[in-house]
């Protein structure tokens, strides 16, 4: 009995001792009156410089042209595609709690969602900015729509880059859609605890008036769940276009079945390792571990994991079809990564990727933030490492060897990425400070409920 | 307290408060079981069982199907109509009407759709954004969205009574009985 207590304990989802008031307490107070901590205003400040210069590389951008990158000729996508796939698939992760793990009744997504769903939102306008910045002219981006215009041009809807266009949009409405949706409620718990005039008035309005009536939680309830069905085929369909994008092309490396399955499970992993990276952080600065326990952790490391085998599966069998599929490009192309100029990539995206991500194996490590931290760091630059693999390796060694060339991420190149990296961080720091990171009204759910005490729902009283 | 009046009613309606939601259960059918159909409770968190008590039918997986209909006749639509009939293109000698390729737009539109109309049909059908409501001239009602339960009577229920509805209320395990002015 007494074991079977302790397990309990380990594995629980919350805190004990938490009732509907004290998780209420705990979340808004983090908004609505605590001190924040010193190593918030740190890093959003250095963030904010970041951010700054992503404004002065595109002002640069715009004034001389794309030329300021290192794209050339015969690598004509760099870090503005690589960039947009590392950025988008990081979102994916968000998707996935916040949807899947909500349609497979996973109710430890529960206090990590709203971060997660924060960070898919941010990602995909770092990732959005790629594509659009890379036009060379942003103003003329409407172009990419089907809207009339006075050339009387159409876009052409059997190239994946026009499917491109609709998945992202779709995917970048629908994540901030869901992400609204998850707050209201949460916006009227702000409206009702806030003690200042402009805190009531802010969220009272973003609350649009909600009032926890038993027939709007019905309605509400149905909409979650259908945008979270919705959500789901979705988040698989924008990185299956995604990978479209090269498997369409004729290129050695590119031109592969197994891209739509391995891209989504790299995104899926990418974006683990960026919920575990920024997640962390806020459980130590914020005090939260009783919120965002050890069990979501050792979760979320299991499922890092599981994803990383799958993209060391990708890999294997993307080696293996070029040899199989006897073309002389292909296997070229396979023993220039091995062994090429880039082979020092190469061989450290198997190492971050594949190698470092096993200590996971390990229970206690799965438990440990430093090693979890590692590891996320680790599969953050290794996916970064396989976006560039792919696409420089392809790209730099032609047909005709007349034709070969050499890739470098320019300094206005990095400048950038360093920039989307500040914009992120400081859009992800300000979500902290001013919305409820963890989903107050889902974690009342979670509360046991005991007759005769003020706790719980019967959802969670049956699942006790 | 001000005195009941006799025919118009001076109130919105009586606010029940519980601590439990059991007791809000047991409140919710006995208001049922005496027909009083303007009623509605207030819960901090969805209450499976509860809408169904309270009597009312949920149009938003209707209109989701409608949105996710109209959203695959847009986008097949637009893709037929821009390739086939306002911009016919020969690329690589496929067919104007490429239908596969067409699938992955149309796919993109019909979930854009149906999640608009998922989100704006669930605020529309709860009559938000509302910025005034009479539950919140109760002070303690904004307790709702911390951890008390509220069960309300309307003054609009035909059945409703000054006296009788408060008194009913009352015998519940209610904590207080609070009117709700307009």
């Amino acid at each position: 009995m007494s074991q079977s207590t302790h397990h309990a304990d380990q594995d629980a989802l919350i805190g004990p001792g938490h009732t509907m008031a004290t998780l209420t307490d705990k979340i808004s107070d983090i908004v609505l009156t605590k001190k924040h901590p010193l190593q918030w205003f740190a890093v959003t400040g250095i963030a904010a410089i970041f951010a700054s210069l992503l404004a002065l590389t595109v002002v640069n951008l715009f004034f001389t042209g794309i030329g300021v990158w290192g794209p050339n000729n015969p690598v004509g996508w760099g870090f503005d595609i690589i960039n947009f796939v590392w950025w988008i698939g990081i979102g994916h992760a968000g998707t996935l709690i916040s949807a899947i793990l909500l349609l497979l009744r996973q109710e430890w997504r529960t206090s990590i969602n709203r971060s997660a769903e924060a960070m898919t939102v941010f990602a995909v306008m770092c990732a959005g900015m790629y594509p659009l910045l890379h036009t060379g002219r942003p103003w003329l981006a409407y172009w990419l729509l089907p809207i009339p215009n006075s050339m009387g041009i159409w876009p052409q809807f059997r190239s994946p880059l026009i499917w491109d266009v609709f998945a992202v949009s779709t995917y970048a409405t629908v994540s901030m859609l869901f992400w609204y949706v998850g707050l209201i409620p949460d916006f009227a718990v702000l409206r009702d605890k806030a003690t200042k005039k402009v805190q009531k008035v802010v969220y009272g309005m973003l609350a649009l008036g909600w009032r926890n009536a038993a027939r709007h939680w019905d309605r509400y309830e149905t909409a979650y769940l259908l945008l979270a069905g919705m959500s789901t085929p979705l988040v698989l369909s924008v990185h299956t276009v995604v990978s479209f994008d090269f498997a369409a092309g004729i290129i050695p490396g590119w031109h592969t079945t197994v891209f739509p399955p391995y891209f989504v499970a790299g995104a899926i992993f990418a974006g683990f390792a960026m919920v575990l990276t920024l997640s962390i952080p806020l459980r130590i600065w914020y005090g939260v571990d009783d919120l965002i326990t050890d069990k979501h952790l050792d979760n979320m490391a299991k499922v890092l994991l599981a994803t990383g085998w799958i993209v060391t599966y990708g890999y294997g069998l993307e080696a293996f079809m070029c040899f199989y599929s006897g073309s002389t490009y292909e296997e070229f192309m396979l023993l220039n990564r091995l062994q090429g100029p880039y082979a020092f990539q190469y061989w450290s995206l198997l190492l971050t990727n594949c190698v470092l991500p096993q200590i996971m194996w390990v229970p206690k490590l799965r438990r440990n933030i430093w090693a979890l931290y590692f590891v996320a760091m680790s599969v953050n630059i290794g996916m970064w490492l396989e976006r560039y693999v792919i696409i420089v390796v392809s790209l730099h060694r032609d047909f005709l060897p007349s034709s070969w060339g050499m890739y470098a991420g320019s300094r206005w190149d990095w400048a950038m990425f360093l920039g989307t990296l500040g914009f992120f961080t400081t859009m992800f720091m300000l979500f902290i400070r001013f919305l409820p990171m963890i989903s107050i009204a889902e974690m009342k759910a979670l509360v046991p409920h005991k007759p005769g005490l003020a706790t719980g729902s019967r959802h969670a009283a049956a699942h006790h | 307290m001000s005195s009941p009046q006799a025919n118009a009613a001076p109130i919105y309606g009586y606010l029940a408060e519980f601590d439990d939601k059991d007791a809000l259960f047991a409140c919710a059918k006995a208001a049922r079981a005496r027909g009083l159909t303007e009623i509605e409770a207030y819960t901090p968190t969805p209450l499976h069982g509860l809408p169904e008590i309270l009597g009312y039918k949920n149009y938003v997986p209707h209109m989701v199907f409608m949105g996710g209909l109209i959203g695959v006749l847009t986008g097949f639509g637009l893709c037929y109509w821009v390739s086939v009939l306002e911009y016919p293109l020969n690329i690589g000698g496929k067919p104007f009407n490429s239908w596969q390729a067409f699938v992955v737009p149309t796919f993109e539109t019909m979930i854009l759709f149906a999640s608009l109309t998922a989100v704006f049909g669930m605020i529309i059908l709860n009559g938000l954004p509302q910025p005034y409501h009479p539950v919140f001239n109760v002070e303690k009602f904004a307790r709702c969205s911390s951890d008390r339960f509220f069960f309300i009577v309307l003054s609009r229920d035909p059945k409703f009574d000054l006296n009788e509805t408060r008194r009913f209320l009352a015998e519940q395990k209610a904590l207080s009985v609070d009117e709700v002015p307009h």
